[in-house]
C-alpha cells in the first residue's frame, strides 16, 4: 500500500489541513531525491512530521534542538566527507522562520562561514505557529500574532518589519542565496534543483502559508501565498555568488490591500489607510530595490 | 567494542502511514471527476498530505484514509474536475 505513495514525505503526517509547509517540505525532499540527509530544527515541520513513535520521512531524518541543525547538518557532511562519500549524498538543513532567524541563526552563520556543502531550508510562516502564533523575527509589520496582539488604544499588531534574512546570508558571501513561495511550486522545484548542483553552502527560504496563524480557509493556501508575491511583498529573487541574478517579474503589481484581506491577521488594519500605506512602502520599496517591474525603454 | 542500542528514538521510515488522518475530515471530500482531466498533475504536487495518485489524463484520485479535506486540489485544479462534495 505504502507504494502507491511515490512520495519521500507520506501521508498520516499531523500538519492542519491546508498547511503550505507541508507542501513545501514535500516538494523539496522529492526534488532532491532518495540519497537524501535531513537534519531538522524544531518547529512546526518537526513536530508534525516526526510524531514518535511515527516518522512521515522516507529519508534519514534527525532532530536534534530547535538552533542546531545547521550544525548537526554540518557534522554529517564532515563525516560524509570523511567517509569518502559526500559527493553522492545531498545534505539538507532545514528549519521553520523561528528555529532560522532567531534561535537558530548562530549556527547557521557557523555553517556559512565555515563553507559546508549544505542547503538549508527556511520554511517562513512568518510566525511561531507550532506553539500557538507567536512573533519571529520574520513576522511581518502589523500582523496580529499572541505576542504582537492588538491593543484597545494602539490598535498595531507586529511592530517591526521582516529581519531581512536572504540579505543577511548574501552578505556571508555564500555561492546561492534564493527565495520562493509555496504559491509557485515549481520555482521551488527549479531553486532546490539548482542549489543540491552548487558546491558550498546554499540557503533557500520559502514562503509558506500557514491557515492557522494567518487566519485564512485551508483551501486559499496556495492563493494567499501568490498574492503575497504578486504585490511585491515578498519578492521571489536568486543571489548567485554574490550577484542578483534572478527575480520574478511582475507583469501587474496588484496593491497590498488584496494581501491583507485574505486573510484575519491584518483585519485590525483593513480600516486604516496609514496603516496600509506603510505596508504598500514596503512592498514599493521592494519592487525598486529588486527591480521587479520591467522598465520600458 | 560494545554495541550501541540504536533503538532509542528512532522511528520506521514511512510509518507515519499508520495513521489515519482521514478522520479528521468534518465538512467536504474532494470528488475526482475523472472528465476533463489534463492530466498536468498540479493537484499532486500541490496536495500537503501526499495522497493523491496518478499517472495519465483521467486516473488522478486521492486516498480518503489520508485526505483532511482541506479542498487545495478543487482549488487549483485548472479545468475544475475536482469537486468538494458534503461528507
Amino acid at each position: 500500500m505504502a507504494e502507491a505513495f511515490k512520495t519521500l514525505f507520506s501521508p498520516g503526517h499531523t500538519a492542519c489541513a491546508g498547511c503550505g509547509q507541508a507542501i513545501a517540505a514535500r516538494l523539496v525532499v522529492d526534488t532532491a531525491g532518495a540519497n537524501t540527509i535531513i537534519a531538522n530544527n524544531t518547529g512546526c515541520l518537526e513536530v508534525f512530521s516526526a510524531k514518535y513513535p511515527e516518522t512521515a520521512w522516507g529519508v534519514p531524518w534527525i532532530h536534534s534542538l530547535f538552533e542546531n541543525a545547521a550544525a548537526v547538518a554540518s557534522g554529517i557532511e564532515a563525516a560524509l566527507k570523511y567517509l569518502g562519500l559526500k559527493d553522492k549524498i545531498n545534505i539538507i538543513a532545514q528549519a521553520g522562520d523561528g528555529g532560522t532567524a532567531d534561535i537558530g541563526l548562530q549556527a547557521l552563520s557557523g555553517m556559512w562561514e565555515r563553507g559546508h556543502d549544505i542547503l538549508y531550508v527556511c520554511y517562513d510562516n512568518e510566525a511561531y505557529m507550532n506553539t500557538g502564533v507567536q512573533r519571529s523575527g520574520l513576522t511581518p509589520f502589523e500582523a496580529n500574532t499572541s505576542t504582537s496582539p492588538i491593543g484597545k488604544i494602539l490598535a498595531t499588531g507586529n511592530l517591526r518589519p521582516k529581519k531581512p534574512m536572504p540579505e543577511i546570508a548574501f552578505a556571508h558571501g555564500i555561492p546561492y542565496v534564493a527565495t520562493a513561495s509555496v504559491g509557485y511550486p515549481q520555482d521551488i522545484q527549479r531553486k532546490v534543483k539548482k542549489a543540491l548542483a552548487i558546491k558550498g553552502p546554499k540557503y533557500i527560504q520559502i514562503h509558506v502559508s500557514c491557515p492557522l496563524g494567518w487566519r485564512h480557509a485551508p483551501n486559499l493556501t496556495l492563493d494567499v501565498s501568490k498574492l503575497a508575491v504578486e504585490t511585491g511583498l515578498y519578492p521571489l529573487i536568486e543571489y548567485e555568488n554574490g550577484k542578483l541574478t534572478q527575480v520574478r517579474k511582475l507583469t501587474k503589481v496588484k496593491p497590498v490591500e488584496e494581501y491583507l484581506k485574505s486573510q484575519g491577521r491584518f483585519k485590525h488594519i483593513l480600516n486604516s489607510p496609514d496603516a496600509i500605506k506603510l505596508i504598500q512602502a514596503i512592498a514599493d520599496s521592494n519592487i525598486e530595490k529588486y527591480g521587479l517591474i520591467e522598465k520600458k525603454a | 567494542m560494545a554495541k550501541v542500542k540504536h533503538d532509542i528514538g528512532i522511528a520506521k521510515p514511512r510509518s507515519s502511514l499508520n495513521n489515519k488522518t482521514g478522520s479528521w475530515r468534518t465538512e467536504a471530500r474532494p470528488k475526482f471527476l475523472q472528465k476533463n482531466c489534463i492530466g498536468c498533475k498540479i493537484c499532486l504536487l500541490i496536495c500537503p498530505e501526499g495522497c493523491i495518485t496518478g499517472e495519465a489524463k483521467n486516473t488522478y484520485n486521492c486516498d480518503y484514509l489520508y485526505c483532511k479535506g482541506c479542498g487545495e486540489c478543487a482549488v487549483i485544479c485548472p479545468k475544475k474536475d475536482i469537486e468538494m462534495v458534503k461528507e
